[in-house]
């Protein structure tokens, strides 16, 4: 793979922190545009609340939460391979979550009035409680990556790693949740979202750190230990495995009860959602990815192990796409048992297509997120180093 | 000495401001219904957004009615004689203080700004 | 959410100007009135100005689907002239509808009945548990209304509601009515003509309806008409398995 020359190495540096600058510059405009015309320049409308930009937003929230993961491995599970990847994978999570909070915030109809929403706390709503989960977050991380940089703050690295561990869990919980109370909704009120969440979050950000990683040891000319591809291959592909196994159980639960079989119906076979879901979601974005990891000629190789991380995360919005737009697209059953026709659009199904400043401020988003990370990799000597004799003196797993 | 001159030059620049009544441009608004106020103009000045502010709120989640500083009577008196609203040029009520003092106005996001305005075919 | 203000002397000046403003009032303000003027089916009383809304009242409404004429929309006509909703954007899915006709087939029999739907004003509304700010709210007699000085415009109560009773508000307006304030980038529902019947009038839909299919009241006073109605014939409501308890209520279905 590419790597750049000592004489060419700076340079690029700037062209890709300027491009990254320069996209989430266009969002923002995109987002200024939106804020002053209103939400008539999108494609959402009063059926179809939440769009592209949420796709995107869940998924870089639910991904910075995920990516931790890897360094919850190394800290609080205890696996070396991982300790050496846990200040990269700190730095990931602020940079991503960072993108995903600024599309959501910057989509609201009331994008001026953050302050109200900070000040004026409804304890039963999911959006109210995250205004304290993220930012708390924020500083666990913060606090987590001072233990592994500063020497004199590492023994306090486990329950740093730990507490932020923890938050996690309840804040990726809480994002499963804002779906899983929505009770009229035939594509979400389900308590399984929560655990769906949470695994969805390990399987993505694993694969985004292997994506990171990998272009990383691109960059500096270093290769991954075949010992280590290993390990992180087979953990990609259980959690994988995971997501597709709760996607089952999802809708064959959800197709069991005859009241959302309709749902159940249109959003697998019987509509735009059906192409995403089986080839998108569950072609790329799961059986793909396993068998690449699996298969003999491939596993082994760190091409193909990046390629399938990279399907991972194209399967990602996929899965995303499907679930927030297909689950809104189906019209709610007011009145079961009757067809429902009216001058709101009851009963129909609607079709949504994204508006470029709803484009330009979800790109934007992932923009921002690229941009902290390049300049955060660059400032922070983050790269993982592994020292192959420590790990495989610690046997097999633990130390 | 050196620091008793320097002490000097700062006091007599302060010292102009004391006059700057006659040096400042102010707002010059209409006042469309003199001597009508709620209360007294320096009152309101400093305290009307506390007033809107908490008199909203009792109306909105309360639901109580007729308080003295509803925006609709406000506006009904305040309103430009020529526009009949509170909008629209610095010389109008509302728009003429808070462009001075580059206040963002929220309310007519959502309020109606011209006084007496019936929407297309309201009944009287 | 907010706590009112405290302050002796501010609560003086609000007391004085209070005397002041309703001794001078239709002399300051001719365009306002206070009390209802002779409607001929007012079924309730002008709140007294200063009072909160009281608990011990629970508005409702009663609509008759049988008695819903096809294609009539007056009711349509009169609450969006009412409430001053008036956009037509280029896509007709971003129009805010506060309240609509709904034509129901039965699967089984193609027997059809028409209603009108809108914010079904639920004891245990969806709206409110997942709003972040507190801004979509239950007033204490009952009505859920959205507070628009503190919505941000997040949408989770409109993915919330069974009904799809919400609406966005996608575009700057500024033709709204004085009695009603609505904006861009705020969510919106039926109000029940809060204003309206803070005065002692009827909703503006129950007043249109050329068949009287619609009657509105205090479910909680055992002489009202809609309570006397709703104590002899069979009623229903929407999506009564959800258990959110509507204000709305329906019969005919």
């Amino acid at each position: 793979m590419f790597t750049p020359s000592p004489r060419h190495e700076e340079g690029l540096f700037y062209l890709l922190a300027a491009i990254g600058g320069l996209v989430s510059a266009i969002g923002l405009a995109a987002a200024l545009y939106m804020e002053h015309s209103g939400h008539v320049v999108t494609g959402m409308n009063n059926q179809i609340v939440w769009g592209l930009p949420h796709v995107f937003a869940i998924f870089l929230i639910v991904t910075a939460s995920g990516v931790l993961n890897v360094a919850s491995m190394g800290s609080v599970f205890g696996r070396v391979l991982y300790k050496s990847r846990a200040p990269l994978s700190g730095l990931l999570g602020i940079a991503m979550l960072s993108g995903g909070l600024a599309i959501i915030m910057l989509d609201l109809g009331r994008a001026d009035r953050l302050m109200v929403a900070a000040t004026h706390f409804n304890p039963t709503s999911v959006f109210g409680w995250n205004v304290i989960l993220y930012p708390v977050f924020y500083s666990f991380v913060a606090i987590y990556l001072w233990t592994m940089m500063e020497r004199r703050m590492n023994p306090y690295t486990k329950v740093a790693g730990l507490a932020t561990f923890v938050w996690r869990v309840v804040l990726t919980s809480g994002t499963g949740s804002i779906f899983a109370f929505l009770v009229a909704r035939q594509a979400y009120g389900s308590a399984l979202l929560a655990p769906m969440f949470i695994i969805m979050s390990f399987s993505w950000g694993l694969a985004v750190f292997i994506v990171v990683q990998a272009t990383m040891y691109a960059w500096n000319g270093m290769t991954l230990p075949p010992l280590i591809l290993k390990r992180i291959k087979n953990l990609l592909a259980t959690f994988v495995a995971a997501v597709l196994y709760f996607t089952i159980i999802l809708h064959l639960v959800n197709a069991y009860f005859a009241k959302n079989i309709a749902f159940e119906y249109f959003i697998l076979f019987n509509s735009e959602f059906a192409g995403p879901f089986w080839i998108g979601q569950v072609l790329i974005g799961s059986l793909l990815p396993l068998a690449l990891l699996f298969h003999p000629a491939t596993a082994t190789r760190v091409l193909w192990v990046n390629i399938a991380a990279l399907l991972v995360i194209i399967g990602a919005y996929f899965q995303l796409h499907v679930f927030i737009i297909g689950g809104q697209a189906f019209p709610l059953d007011i009145f079961p048992g009757y067809d429902v026709k009216s001058s709101f659009f009851d009963g129909a199904v609607d079709h949504y297509r994204a508006s470029l400043p709803e484009i330009l401020l979800s790109v934007g988003g992932l923009g921002i997120a690229f941009t902290m990370t390049i300049i955060g990799v660059r400032v922070l000597h983050f790269l993982p180093q592994d020292d192959l004799a420590e790990i495989e003196a610690a046997g097999s797993i633990t130390d | 000495m050196r620091y008793g001159v320097f002490l000097a030059v700062i006091l007599a620049f302060l010292a102009q401001f004391a006059w700057a009544d006659g040096r400042t441009a102010k707002p010059s608004i209409e006042i469309a219904n003199p001597g009508k106020c709620v209360a007294p103009a320096e009152e309101m000045r400093r305290n009307h957004m506390e007033m809107l502010k908490h008199q909203r709120d009792r109306t909105m989640r309360q639901g109580i009615r007729g308080e003295p500083a509803s925006l609709n009577a406000c506006i009904e008196c305040h309103a430009s004689k020529t526009t009949s609203s509170v909008l629209g040029s610095n010389e109008n009520f509302c728009q003429g203080c808070h462009t001075y003092v580059a206040v963002k106005l929220d309310c007519f996001e959502c309020h109606q700004a011209k006084a007496k305005f019936k929407a297309a075919g309201l009944k009287p | 959410m907010s706590t009112p203000d405290h302050n002796p002397r501010r609560a003086f000046i609000a007391a004085a100007g209070a005397g002041v403003a309703g001794l001078g009032f239709t002399v300051i303000a001719p365009g306002l009135h206070l009390m209802a003027v002779g409607e001929a089916n007012a079924a309730t009383e002008a709140r007294k100005a200063g009072t909160a809304a009281s608990p011990a009242v629970r508005w409702g409404l009663l609509i008759d689907a049988g008695k819903c004429a096809p294609g009539c929309t007056k009711c349509i006509d009169a609450c969006h002239t009412e409430n001053g909703v008036s956009e037509k954007l280029p896509d007709p899915r971003q129009n805010s509808q506060w309240i609509r006709k709904i034509e129901l087939v039965d699967k089984r029999n193609g027997r059809v009945t028409q209603l009108p739907m809108m914010c079904q004003h639920c004891a245990e509304p969806p709206c409110v548990d997942v709003c972040p700010t507190g801004a979509s709210m239950k007033r204490a007699d009952g009505i859920v209304l959205v507070d628009r000085h503190t919505c941000i415009g997040c949408r989770y109560c409109m993915m919330a509601c069974p009904y799809k009773a919400r609406s966005f508000v996608h575009t700057p307006l500024t033709e709204q009515n004085p009695e009603v304030p609505r904006g861009q980038g705020c969510v919106e529902s039926c109000t029940l003509c809060v204003h309206r019947i803070d005065k002692g009038q009827q909703p503006a839909c129950v007043e249109s309806c050329p068949e009287g299919a619609m009657v509105f009241g205090d479910l909680n006073d055992p002489a009202s008409d809609i309570a006397k109605r709703i104590a002899s014939v069979p009623t229903t409501q929407v999506r009564a398995d959800l258990r959110l308890n509507p204000g709305v209520r329906y019969q005919g279905i």
